[in-house]
């Protein structure tokens, strides 16, 4: 069971993902971005941080990376992809996902807990949640406003593919608990056939009481029940 | 250049093309006084070269050459068992324990966030990174010690979201997490912002390497990003009074950061120490190239020799005073041993950086620099490095200080009744307010090891793979040691040490920033000596040694000075994570402890500031060996596992303190019942600032311990009341006052007062 965090210049998250990944049992590798192939894993993840220093645009210039074609196809086989925060971006930036995220409304970079609430549990990153359960997890970004076309929008909300919600800590999705202005509070989302997920929040940081919450150690405990599952 | 005889003697250089003639405005322009500049020729043994003249202006600069700190910094004790490196190189070392070492410093960017916020508080941030990594140790933590005039001046808030974005946006994209610091808010910053930045760098032991140029014959390369002409002279700009106009002029000596470079180079340069291909590294900061390659010749004994023409530049044209002095942003210099560039050259490139070979190492003991091939500057590195004039000044305490000092206070403590009106406006004052404005915009869980964030005593990192922990804060209240600056050092210290032990943190060791006026002033030289042999006395009672730091002098705008400020950033290890320790009350039914003395003190505090607009009085008296003794049973308790919350009385008193434990972070606040039999003047009682207090809760079956391990330390200690419930008020009862008011109300002025001010103010300059 293996997983790959593939590294750009200016990722920062790489090493929180990978620990997390080993965590639960992962035998984990870090994947330059100029290196090839991704055949050999079992599971692909893109992890925060300020790829070429978010210049141009978050994520603009890490999609251009050599290894984003081998993302691309892994994902086309059906090949789990999570990316956090600068991951979400660039999976948006490289079209795995739909929409896009801009500065947060606040005009301010954010870093604090926010609640999410699990809105789907039959994903291999979520299955060990319970449908609207409430996490406590970091956030930490200045570009995690999601938008995205009124079509874009209906489709995520009709095809149940919002993962994630900021919500209050009785669960209510609103004005108050949404950090960054993303529309319909959106904090995660995946894609049409459920195995590629973006998330703003770093449930990898939240892995261990002493850190402040471990709810986010399910997502990755999820992932290393499903997976080899996946791949057989 | 001709000799002041007018002759050429055998070592002359002949001049560059291009270069100004020597003359003493161009001496005085350089910042050099005329016996410097005497001290300059007698050490050449001729008249210097303009290139030479700008090296020596830069290293003999206060920023580089402490000329009139050094004498004083010998008092400080700098020893310990612990500790693995003491003053002197990039940053200070000590032992952690389990085979760990800690590289940790503290550095001002006071006078570039004066002129443009966001990029002096950036590169203050990046500079101060690149000390910590250069000596090995991967960044693990940052922390801010900040200093604004009042924010009702639309200047100021201009200047504080800058430097708070600076320092976020630089610390976020490298991806440090910020874990903890100090902002104060008061008119006598108002011109001159501090901006202090803190890192913390985690190795093992034998990971460490110093900035030497050894192994004559090895070759110097720069590494990084080019070299331009931002930032030319920063040393010595930084080492002058700003005035009026200084916003304008001195932009273009304000560098420009880069923590994208930064990044790549942190990596870089760990990748470099760890492959064994070099013997040193140092970060061209203050001063550049000259500062890096002469002082790693200085500390190794050797010399070296540089091409100029070999230097990658941003642009052509640069001379080589230019290249020498530009302090371009995340550029290192690398000593690599002979034959081994190319590996240099291939780690750098991994990481999508340049290294150019620059010059080498040679046996001569010079500061040689050429230019294609052609002599420019040729300096005795050993003078140039270590025979910088030091000073001792007169030093006289001013007057005016003193009669603010001895101003009789006594109407101001005459307030019964109902305090509760002053209470909320005191703890919505933004030196008592949460500075979680500030701290949201930094990332602070990045790196998974952050055990207590931003908003507590002191932050904690947690040393992965082991049980143990490093804490760390930064503390100093300017305004006492304005009134008293012997005194005001040792609360700085005291309460720098009461912050780590509230974590369950033993202090260890300490780095400061010394950020005073101007030096050759006598009252001024008076704080600066009294707040050192204060600072030191602290410093032997705590055993915490001085293992490096910084001095920022010349913080007066117009004539006006900062108040005196040594910052204190100290750390501490906890043994346990187990046992960390947290400010906020736990459970509804605790016992409310109080470990000190309350004191009919209010000089100097910020209940006089707020309600009087008065900074006056003798500060709190402190007793270093009463402090150490509260040190001592506040980590008894917490080893024993006694406590369930514990925090520091400081800005607002202990109504404060007891607000900040009952609100927490603000998820779930409790309530409190407290009273105060004390036969005080109330005022004093709940506002003043009395050193030696910390406020601790506890299961009531565990009170009676936590008095005895009080009463064995012999400090003062008692019962004063209980934690209640999320729906009771915050209530505290004296003989002839009280306190009470709702959670919401609190929370209000608490969490919102900085916000508020910054999105909505309601007057403007």
């Amino acid at each position: 069971m293996k997983a790959a965090v593939v590294t750009f210049p200016g990722s920062n998250g790489d090493y929180d993902l990978y620990k997390a990944a080993q965590q639960v049992g992962f035998e984990t590798d870090f994947v330059w971005h100029r290196e090839r192939g991704l055949d050999d894993y079992d599971l692909v993840l893109l992890p925060g941080g300020f790829s070429y220093g978010d210049y141009l645009r978050a994520g603009a210039i890490a999609r251009m990376s050599p290894i984003m074609e081998d993302v691309v196809a892994f994902a086309s086989k059906g090949g789990p992809v999570l990316g956090i925060c600068n991951g979400f971006q660039t999976l948006c930036e490289s079209g795995l996902l739909p929409g896009a995220l801009v500065r947060n409304d606040v005009l301010r970079f954010q870093g604090m807990d926010v609640r999410i609430r699990v809105e789907r549990t039959d994903l291999a990153f979520t299955s060990g949640y319970e449908e609207g359960q409430v996490l406590r997890i970091p956030i930490a970004h200045g570009e995690g406003n999601f938008e995205a076309d009124k079509d874009t929008l209906e489709r995520l909300e009709g095809e149940g593919r919002v993962v994630f919600r900021y919500v209050d800590r009785h669960g209510n999705p609103t004005d108050e608990a949404n950090p960054n202005g993303s529309w319909h509070n959106i904090a995660g989302i995946t894609n049409e056939a459920g195995n590629v997920l973006g998330m703003m929040p770093h449930p990898e940081r939240a892995t261990e009481s002493i850190l402040g919450s471990d709810d986010g150690l399910s997502l990755f405990s999820s992932l290393a029940a499903s997976v080899p599952a996946l791949s057989t | 250049m001709s000799t002041a005889e007018g002759t050429v003697t055998e070592d002359s250089l002949p001049p560059r093309a291009g270069d100004p003639l020597i003359t003493p405005e161009v001496v005085a322009d350089h910042g050099l006084s005329p016996d410097e500049y005497e001290r300059v020729r007698s050490v050449m043994g001729r008249e210097p070269t303009f290139t030479e003249l700008g090296v020596f202006s830069a290293m003999w600069s206060e920023h580089c050459g402490y000329k009139n700190s050094k004498r004083l910094l010998r008092l400080l004790p700098t020893e310990a068992p612990w500790v693995i490196q003491g003053p002197g190189e990039n940053a200070g070392v000590i032992d952690v324990g389990d085979g760990y070492a800690l590289a940790f410093k503290i550095e001002s960017h006071n006078h570039p966030s004066a002129v443009e916020p966001y990029q002096g508080a950036a590169t203050g941030v990046g500079g101060i990174l690149r000390d910590i990594f250069t000596m090995g140790a991967r960044p693990v933590a940052v922390l801010d010690s900040l200093r604004f005039g009042d924010l009702d001046s639309g200047r100021v808030r201009y200047l504080f979201s800058g430097v708070v974005s600076g320092v976020g946006d630089y610390g976020n994209c490298v991806g440090i997490p910020n874990i903890g610091g100090e902002v104060a808010f008061d008119r006598g910053y108002e011109g001159n912002p501090i901006v202090n930045a803190m890192c913390l760098g985690l190795m093992k032991r034998e990971e460490l390497i110093t900035a030497s140029a050894s192994g004559v014959g090895n070759t110097l390369m720069a590494v990084g990003a080019r070299t331009g002409r931002d930032g030319i002279h920063g040393a010595t700009f930084a080492s002058e009074e700003l005035s009026e106009d200084s916003d304008e002029s001195s932009r273009p000596q304000v560098q420009v950061g880069d923590p994208f470079t930064e990044k790549l180079l942190l990596e870089a340069s760990l990748e470099l120490i760890a492959s064994g291909v070099i013997t040193g590294i140092q970060d061209m900061g203050a001063a550049g190239i000259t500062s890096s390659a002469s002082e790693m010749a200085g500390r190794a004994g050797t010399g070296v020799e540089l091409e100029m023409a070999s230097v990658p530049v941003r642009e052509e044209g640069m001379t080589p005073y230019e290249i020498l002095l530009s302090e371009s942003q995340e550029r290192m210099l690398v000593v690599a041993e002979k034959g081994r560039e190319g590996e240099v050259r291939r780690i750098l490139e991994k990481w999508e950086l340049e290294a150019a070979e620059i010059g080498r190492v040679t046996d001569d003991g010079r500061f040689r620099i050429l230019e294609n091939g052609v002599t420019v500057a040729d300096i005795p590195a050993l003078p140039l490095t270590e025979g910088c004039p030091t000073y001792e000044r007169e030093g006289v305490e001013s007057e005016d200080i003193k009669a603010w000092r001895a101003m009789d206070l006594s109407e101001h403590l005459i307030p019964e009744g109902d305090l509760t009106k002053s209470f909320l406006l005191l703890l919505g004052s933004p030196n008592v307010a949460s500075k979680r404005w500030i701290y949201q915009q930094y990332d602070t869980t990045v790196r998974t090891s952050t055990a207590v964030r931003p908003g507590g005593d002191a932050g904690v990192i947690r040393i992965r793979g082991t049980k143990r922990a490093i804490a760390a804060t930064t503390d100093c209240n300017g305004r006492f040691v304005y009134l008293e600056p012997r005194t005001g050092a040792m609360i700085a210290a005291a309460e720098a040490a009461r912050n780590l032990v509230c974590v369950g943190a033993l202090p260890t060791a300490i780095t400061n920033n010394l950020n005073f006026g101007n030096p050759e002033k006598p009252y001024i030289y008076y704080q600066l000596r009294e707040a050192v042999l204060g600072l030191a006395s602290a410093c032997e009672a705590f055993e915490t040694p001085v293992t490096g730091g910084n001095v920022s002098l010349y913080n007066e705008t117009d004539g006006r000075a900062i108040y005196p400020t040594p910052v204190i950033g100290m750390v501490g290890v906890i043994e346990d994570v187990a046992t960390i320790t947290r400010q906020a009350f736990q459970h509804e039914g605790d016992d409310i402890v109080l470990l000190g003395a309350n004191t009919d003190e209010i000089g100097g505090s910020e209940y006089l500031y707020v309600t009087a607009d008065l900074v006056a009085g003798p500060p709190p008296a402190v007793d270093l060996g009463a402090e150490r003794a509260l040190q001592q049973s506040v980590l008894k308790m917490i080893r024993e596992r006694l406590l369930s919350s514990a925090h520091d009385c400081s800005e607002g008193g202990l109504a404060c303190a007891l607000a900040e434990a009952a609100l927490g972070d603000g998820e779930r606040p409790l309530g409190v019942s407290v009273s105060l039999d004390d036969d005080l003047r109330p005022v004093a009682c709940l506002f003043g600032e009395a050193q030696g207090r910390i406020v601790v809760s506890c299961p009531p079956d565990k009170t009676a311990d936590v008095l005895r391990i009080a009463s064995l330390h012999e400090v003062p200690a008692r019962k004063i009341g209980s934690v209640a419930g999320p729906d009771d008020g915050f209530d505290i009862r004296l003989r002839a006052a009280s306190i009470s008011a709702p959670l919401d109300a609190m929370a209000k002025a608490y969490f919102d007062s900085i916000a508020d001010l910054m999105d909505s103010p309601s007057t403007g300059a």
